[in-house]
């Protein structure tokens, strides 16, 4: 390498020096002068995430997923109101149309089945592939964003996701109830009739259930996104687990194997709906949940970690 | 130029080491493959340093190896001296080509990737990113959404998101790839005053021409391998340069240059060129002159590193442009 080469150099604050490029690669080690030296803070955690989250809410598929999540049960109180109405019906119209929290999780259990499993599998699916499909991925960990920091952020992002998906259609559920039907005690599921007050109290426990329940499906949506860089595979994957799931689930001869379904585990949220509540099958249910979180998040992680990012 | 201090742009505070060095990094992608071969580069600091190649020779394999981005099969690098992580928040990069989200605004995407940087403060944040977006002249389309951004403009937000923070080494993979000529010569310039302030700047390229005009150092790749490296000067200094001279005399010329001690005369119809040597031209055509050889015109061809490719792996560039 040739050292005639002299170079003058512009350091601020200093007054030009000039150096060879052998006298560069001589100085001896120097610390840091002046500005702040690179330092991991804690509050930069919580930046990502908030970045993530920003994402997550302002982009418009995602903003017209949760619409469509808090329309149905809006469709579902108006058809069981003229239902209602018109016929002598009985079981869960009855129980819907006399009273405005039954609405609430009349609605968690028709859209826990499908629709809210697509919306979670939407953002989760999309986290790392999404981000490996337009090529962000590479910038954000040349940033660096660091692989686990970011994978942690991307599932932290998924689970208020899920929440939030449980939380619009259980808030639009309860509006529409409490707008069309009559507010009074509660009738659950044993018979057993409670204030409106404790109604609304096993509405908040439905909706943490039901919470967790989508943020085990997240996990399984994140660990399948991280082996694809087409967002739209693994959201495909995840509802393919999910159906599959179902149709076990519907097949008397695996009985056995319900217990450790997702979609079967989902909607255990009815042990609120009990008197006692049935915490017993609840607490099995959130230790399934937890069981796939495990899972998936170890599958992601070691997947991710090392993986060689090309896009 | 002067610049206030912890301005984004300015040179860093120095951190030990030089820019980059690699020893014997290697990446075999599944299959057998081998992408890149053993290579030992030493980037030193305040270089230009040129990573020239045709395409397909392993630079941007290479360049996701120093980023982190793909795990070498064998050997070690370092940035700056110092661990990756501890050296990424001081390297801004360019890697393959722009990739933004495209319904998020330029300002919203640099946003975006500042947040992922652990050691960049969201207190100063508005301010980084309005710098650097004026920096590569995108202030007036800093609220557009990428999606409407013509391809300089996102050559041109690749290039101010590497510059959100201060930098002391700059990774620049194909920089005016898609530009046209107006882009490229903004984004050399841009190079240019980069490097002025003290930051170093590895640059891949498989334009020889962009190599020769920005690069003070340059390594050349063929197949995976490095065949060279070293500054511009050196690099050329291995190709001799030749005179050429016209005549309509060419036996009696050539008769004068071996004379003279000129190595490899030959001669054509017209024209006979040799090796110069240490002989200065002015000398070697008063010589002609004064042995009776007409000289219409003499000319000093000088090695281009074009020529260094050709004659380190005897074949030429695939592209060129």
């Amino acid at each position: 390498m040739s050292t005639a080469e002299t170079r003058t150099r512009t350091t601020p604050g200093l007054v030009p020096v000039p150096e060879t490029s052998r006298a560069t690669e001589r100085r001896p080690p120097e610390p840091p002068a002046g500005a702040v030296p690179p330092r991991r803070s804690s509050s930069a955690f919580w930046r990502l995430l908030g970045s993530e989250l920003g994402l997550t809410f302002r982009r418009p598929r995602n903003l017209v997923m949760l619409g469509v999540l808090a329309g149905v049960p809006v469709v579902m109180g108006v058809a069981l109101r003229l239902v209602a109405a018109d016929a002598e019906l009985g079981g869960i119209v009855t129980s819907v149309a006399g009273n405005s929290l039954m609405l609430t999780f009349a609605s968690l259990s028709f859209l826990v089945v499908l629709l809210m499993p697509v919306a979670v599998a939407m953002v989760a699916g999309d986290a790392i592939a999404g981000e490996a499909g337009t090529g962000t991925l590479r910038y954000l960990l040349a940033a660096p964003a660091g692989r686990t920091r970011l994978l942690a952020v991307k599932y932290l992002n998924a689970v208020v996701f899920s929440f939030a998906v449980t939380a619009v259609v259980a808030l639009s559920a309860l509006v529409t109830g409490l707008i069309m039907f009559p507010v009074g005690p509660v009738t659950l599921l044993s018979g057993t009739t409670v204030p409106v007050a404790e109604g609304l109290l096993r509405i908040l426990i439905s909706v943490g259930y039901v919470g967790a329940g989508m943020a085990a499906l997240a996990a399984v949506a994140l660990a399948l996104s991280t082996f694809t860089e087409v967002s739209i595979g693994a959201v495909a994957g995840t509802m393919v687990i999910v159906i599959v799931s179902q149709v076990l689930r519907a097949i008397p001869q695996f009985d056995g194997l319900a217990d450790y379904l997702l979609p079967a585990r989902w909607t255990g949220f009815d042990g609120a709906l009990r008197s006692p509540i049935d915490t017993g099958a609840m607490a099995e249910g959130l230790l399934t949940f937890g069981a796939y979180i495990v899972l998936s998040g170890s599958v992601a992680w070691a997947r991710f970690s090392g993986k060689d990012i090309t896009s | 130029m002067t610049r206030e201090a912890g301005a984004p742009f300015g040179a860093a505070p120095p951190s030990a080491g030089a820019a980059i060095v690699t020893r014997g990094l290697t990446k075999r992608f599944r299959g057998g493959q081998v992408a890149v071969d053993s290579l030992d580069l030493d980037v030193p600091r305040g270089s230009v340093y040129g990573f020239l190649g045709p395409n397909g020779s392993g630079k941007t394999t290479t360049i996701r190896m120093l980023l982190g981005l793909v795990a070498p099969t064998a050997g070690e690098h370092t940035l700056l001296g110092l661990p990756l992580a501890g050296a990424l928040p001081r390297v801004g990069a360019l890697v393959e080509g722009p990739a933004f989200y495209p319904y998020l605004s330029g300002e919203a995407n640099l946003r975006r990737f500042d947040a992922a940087d652990p050691t960049a403060s969201g207190a100063t944040v508005r301010r980084r990113v309005g710098e650097a977006l004026d920096r590569v002249g995108l202030g007036a389309a800093a609220g557009k959404r990428y999606r409407n951004y013509s391809l300089g403009m996102r050559q041109r937000l690749a290039i101010a998101a590497a510059l959100l923070g201060p930098r002391e080494l700059l990774v620049l993979d194909e920089p005016t790839n898609g530009l046209d000529p107006q882009g490229t010569r903004e984004v050399r310039a841009l190079v240019k005053e980069i490097a002025a302030d003290g930051t170093t700047v590895f640059v891949s390229s498989h334009l020889l021409a962009e190599v020769e005009q920005m690069c003070t150092h340059a390594a050349i790749m063929s197949t995976g391998r490095l065949v060279a490296q070293g500054t511009i000067a050196s690099l050329s200094g291995g190709q001799v340069s030749r005179v050429r001279i016209e005549t309509p005399d060419p036996a009696g010329a050539a008769r004068v240059l071996a004379a003279l001690g000129l190595a490899d005369v030959r001669a054509t119809d017209a024209e006979v060129t040799a090796e110069l040597g240490g002989h200065a031209p002015e000398r070697v055509n008063a010589a002609l002159v004064g042995e009776g050889v007409a000289v219409r015109g003499l000319s000093v061809v000088r090695p281009s590193l074009e020529d260094v490719f050709v004659g380190l792996t005897g074949e030429g560039f695939d592209v060129d442009g």
